[in-house]
């Protein structure tokens, strides 16, 4: 027991004092090579615009739901900020934008999801404004976009609100990850086997790292589902979340 | 609550497993292996643009950090405690037994 004790509080002390380069998800600043950079950004953007209208008709319609879109950037930026070590021996953070996935569609989330990525990427050297395209492609982009069709299916498939919520949070957030490995891997294709030996080794560092924490982002999410469900039953039937069928 | 509370600590114990399972890891960042990577492969590659601004130092990025999660925190405890106000507020209209469960 008292071994015990000592490796937790010595874990506990690597941890904090282990200097650890800026972790996680994001491609790091200048790590894209110009052309894929230009690139993203230039897939990113219809995305942004098309973002920027969600969220306009969405307060427009609902104008009571203007909180539930200050949570949802609130969520992501709290989970974003959580670097969870993972069973992989590295550490890496969820992502947060399944929240307002299920709650705006798949778009609103482009524009609260660049946020996050601009605020890190200014202020924490995390990530960088020349991968901001590719960072926000897949984290704000391609991670909404997988959520919104997992949750759609899960519930035409009949499988209960939470589940529905926490596989859309839990694939979304591997989506993302996902997809970096495939940016770094087509930027950087490998001499011997190419795109697919490349994408092999990210995908092992990024997507498997991710497994708990995707599943921590479900968790997570599905909590913060359940109380909008007991306490804001008219903004979620404002939303069509829920339809008339309470629970 | 009750169901929060374990999924809760479902998150709590994913978060620390891995501190066990990976004795003596460095718990670095997947993003700095990913830059390892990248020299693997391509070792001729140089990054061609650096951060605009970096933290000064470790502490000054963990108080960025914090703040970051604060901002995001503060306004969740601020929904909930809007949220739950205005639910009362309106339970308080139809009289009804509403028990505050915590």
């Amino acid at each position: 027991m008292k071994t015990l004790n000592w490796k937790v509080l010595y874990f506990i002390a690597l941890l904090l004092f282990v200097p650890n380069k800026a972790s996680a998800m994001h491609i790091m600043e200048g790590f894209l090579p110009i052309e894929w950079a230009i690139f993203w950004w230039a897939v990113t953007l219809p995305f942004l615009i098309l973002g920027f209208r969600s969220i306009r008709k969405s307060i427009k319609e609902n104008p009571e739901t203007k909180m539930m879109l200050g949570l949802s950037g609130a969520f992501a930026f709290v989970l974003s900020a959580l670097k969870i070590p993972s069973v992989t021996g590295s550490c890496s953070h969820p992502t947060g934008v399944g929240l307002g996935t299920v709650l705006f569609g798949p778009f609103a989330m482009s524009i609260v999801g660049s946020i996050v990525l601009l605020f890190q990427a200014l202020l924490l050297a995390h990530g960088g404004l020349t991968t901001l395209g590719a960072n926000a492609f897949s984290m704000a982009v391609v991670g909404p976009i997988i959520a919104y069709l997992v949750y759609k299916g899960a519930t035409k498939a009949g499988w209960s609100f939470s589940v529905a919520v926490f596989l859309a949070a839990a694939l979304g957030d591997l989506g993302t990850y996902i997809m970096t490995s495939v940016q770094l891997a087509l930027a950087f294709p490998s001499e011997v086997g190419g795109f697919m030996a490349s994408f092999t080794k990210f995908a092992g560092i990024f997507a498997l790292t991710q497994i708990p924490l995707a599943i921590s982002e479900g968790l997570l999410t599905v909590i913060v589902m359940n109380f909008l469900k007991k306490y804001n039953v008219s903004e979620l039937k404002a939303l069509r979340v829920l339809t008339k069928e309470a629970r | 609550m009750k169901k929060n509370l374990l999924l809760l600590g479902l998150v709590v114990i994913l978060a620390i497993f891995p501190l066990f399972i990976q004795k003596g890891a460095e718990f670095g960042g997947a993003d700095g292996e990913a830059e390892e990577a990248i020299g693997e492969i391509n070792s001729s590659y140089e990054p061609w643009f650096s951060n605009i601004w970096e933290p000064p130092s470790g502490e000054i990025e963990s108080l960025l950090f914090v703040l970051q999660a604060a901002i995001g925190a503060g306004f969740i405890g601020y929904f909930i405690g809007y949220a739950r106000g205005k639910h009362k507020s309106k339970k308080t209209e139809s009289p009804s037994k509403h028990v505050v469960n915590r």
